[in-house]
């Protein structure tokens, strides 16, 4: 067990700058999502994290020890890999117990980790099988197995489910933090996937352009996002944004005003499931231009004047298409953010 | 095979293989009539496909000609020393290439491949100078030199397109658990390329033992079995031929026969 800390790490390539020198304090046996779309950066961080890329500045500390001038197999980490990177050649109990034989281990000390760890992943069954006769998701339990057999200090996991189809990545995500929280291992996990991130972490650092915008708990950064970006990252469907001018502490829009952080041009930040469905006479003036209903609720799509925006209703309500209503918004959940900047406006 | 075959299916599959077969063995199974199929069947017309008398004396007659068994010994001494330089310079060259962006690289695979553009005749006959020189002339390592500089462009820009289809990750997998570089090449990169590095082999083999003009030019009494045929069979009787002919033709089967475990090596599928 180790806790990792991540100083000030830069990385370019050349004149592109993928990292502008990150820092993240990730404490013993938690469990931290690196966040973010594609191109922010997560996956060099999480490379430079396990040694396979080299920073341009800053340090990397696991566990007290500075292991910047280490090489991957001295820095105590495991890793899972996107596509598996389980190993044809062996059978899947030889690359469960490969780690634990680079070590030289003794063979029944070997047998009964690699026993243990299929047992955890429930792929006792699967021992004496070669990968190419594994599904996507058996392979991804190997992989999984094979990291947690050596008992690593560090958990690196770069996108683990992203290539399994969407019930199995359900199931495998369950049986992952079932499985990590029983292991208790530091885990520093990239995803770009934000349900994955808010079911699976303690903590979610949201990256974006090379550098963590916010890092926090799932429920915090939802719902109090510190920037546009983040607010519109998490979440499905993704915040509303609508832009509106305030004076005198209230921002307007259409007919109904609500108390706002600052005068002059606003932003504000609602999610679809914070604001209530009521008659056309009250509320924001919203009008729907298509109803989905998704079983849970229905999904309305449509403007605010000529904004773009989502709102949910409840399954039973009757909506029709073209039809004008008023959303009222929980003003407690409300965000509201600088247009210029992006960044979050707190209430004075 | 596909047990679900239809019958016409299973009449044309089966049809292929013995018209591929044929193919290869026919000639094979002819030259081998004449080295040892006797005197007479060696001229007789139209050939009989079973062998009328069986006799070993040609073969054996041809084997004991002076110079057969060294040449023997050094074509297989060359083409040994060929496969063996071949694979140890150019899959390294090709793992360079394959995983490492360097500057000059493509000028490097150009000139990889430039060797081939020379006729032969300009590089065996400086070479032979060259070899006089040294003391490498007239030998079956100096052959191998030559040969090896033949088969090294196929070997570098083979083993490049092999090694690249080995994801990345795999190799840092075996970093991350482990492994040093070169045990992660040795313990996961190497198993897996083992159908092409035989198949690179096979190359290599097939080169050198086919090569005439180079080993002729770069030999005088050290001569090649392909050589040594070529300066002595024009003046042999028939049969003589046949026997040379099937000498040069088990060997390279042979090879093959012995690589092709590490040929079609797929594990789990076909296992080993």
């Amino acid at each position: 067990m180790a806790d990792i800390l991540i100083d000030r790490v830069a990385k370019s390539f050349g004149a592109a700058r993928a990292l502008a020198e990150v820092s993240l304090q990730v404490a013993d046996g938690e469990f931290v999502a690196l966040l973010g779309p594609s191109g922010c950066g997560k996956t060099t961080l999480l490379r430079i994290v396990a040694g396979l890329e080299t920073a341009s500045g800053g340090r990397v500390v696991i566990g007290g020890r500075d292991v910047g001038a280490l090489p991957p197999r001295a820095r105590g980490i495991a890793m899972v890999f996107q596509n598996y990177a389980v190993f044809p050649h062996m059978t899947v109990a030889d690359n469960i117990g490969f780690g634990l034989r680079m070590q030289k281990r003794p063979v029944e000390e070997v047998a009964r980790q690699v026993g243990r760890a299929a047992e955890m992943l429930r792929i006792s069954h699967l021992l004496d099988r070669w990968p190419a006769r594994l599904s996507g998701g058996q392979r991804q339990r190997v992989a999984v197995a094979r990291a947690l057999a050596v008992q690593p200090a560090v958990l690196l996991m770069d996108e683990p489910l992203s290539n399994l189809d969407a019930l199995l990545r359900l199931e495998m995500r369950a049986d992952l933090k079932a499985v990590l929280r029983e292991a208790g291992t530091t885990t520093l996990y990239v995803t770009h996937d934000q349900t994955e991130a808010m079911g699976l972490a303690d903590r979610i650092a949201v990256m974006h352009g090379g550098v963590i915008e916010q890092i926090g708990a799932p429920g915090a950064i939802y719902a109090r996002p510190a920037t546009r970006f983040v607010g519109g990252f998490l979440g499905s469907p993704p915040m509303n944004f609508l832009l509106c001018s305030a004076s005198g502490g209230r921002a307007a829009i259409g007919d109904f005003a609500l108390a706002a952080p600052q005068d002059g041009a606003v932003m504000l930040g609602l999610r679809a499931e914070d604001a209530v469905p009521v008659g056309a006479a009250e509320g924001i003036p919203f009008d729907v231009r298509v109803v989905e209903p998704m079983g849970a609720h229905l999904l309305l799509t449509g403007a605010v004047g000529d904004q773009p925006l989502r709102a949910i209703a409840p399954p039973d309500a009757a909506i029709a298409p073209g039809a004008r209503i008023g959303l009222r918004p929980d003003p407690a959940r409300l965000s509201w953010f600088d247009p210029e900047t992006g960044r979050r406006l707190e209430a004075a | 095979m596909n047990p679900a075959m239809t019958p016409v299916r299973r009449l044309l599959f089966w049809t292929l293989v013995a018209v591929l077969l044929l193919w290869v063995l026919l000639p094979i199974w002819l030259v081998a009539m004449g080295a040892f199929g006797g005197r007479a069947a060696v001229f007789q017309w139209p050939k009989s496909l079973l062998p009328a008398s069986l006799s070993f004396d040609h073969m054996a007659a041809f084997l004991a000609v002076e110079g057969v068994a060294n040449a023997f010994l050094n074509s297989v001494i060359a083409a040994a020393v060929t496969v063996v330089l071949s694979v140890a310079l150019g899959a390294p060259a090709g793992y360079a290439l394959a995983r490492y962006a360097f500057r000059g690289a493509d000028a490097f695979k150009l000139l990889v491949l430039l060797t081939r553009a020379f006729p032969l005749a300009i590089l065996a006959l400086p070479l032979a100078v060259g070899f006089i020189r040294i003391g490498l002339y007239d030998s079956p390592f100096g052959v191998a030199l030559m040969h090896t500089v033949l088969a090294l462009p196929f070997a570098v820009l083979v083993t490049q397109s092999l090694f690249m289809g080995i994801p990345r990750e795999l190799e840092e997998a075996a970093w991350v658990f482990g492994c040093s570089p070169v045990q992660a090449f040795f313990r996961v990169v190497m198993p897996l390329a083992l159908p092409g590095l035989a198949a690179t082999a096979i190359f290599a083999f097939v080169i050198s033992w086919n090569e005439v003009f180079a080993a002729s030019v770069l030999t005088v009494r050290e001569r090649t079995l392909t050589a040594y045929l070529l300066a002595v069979l024009s003046e042999s009787p028939l049969h003589t031929r046949f026997a040379g002919g099937l000498l040069l033709i088990l060997p390279s089967v042979l090879f093959v026969f012995a690589v092709r475990k590490w040929l079609f090596t797929v594990w789990g599928i076909s296992g080993r």
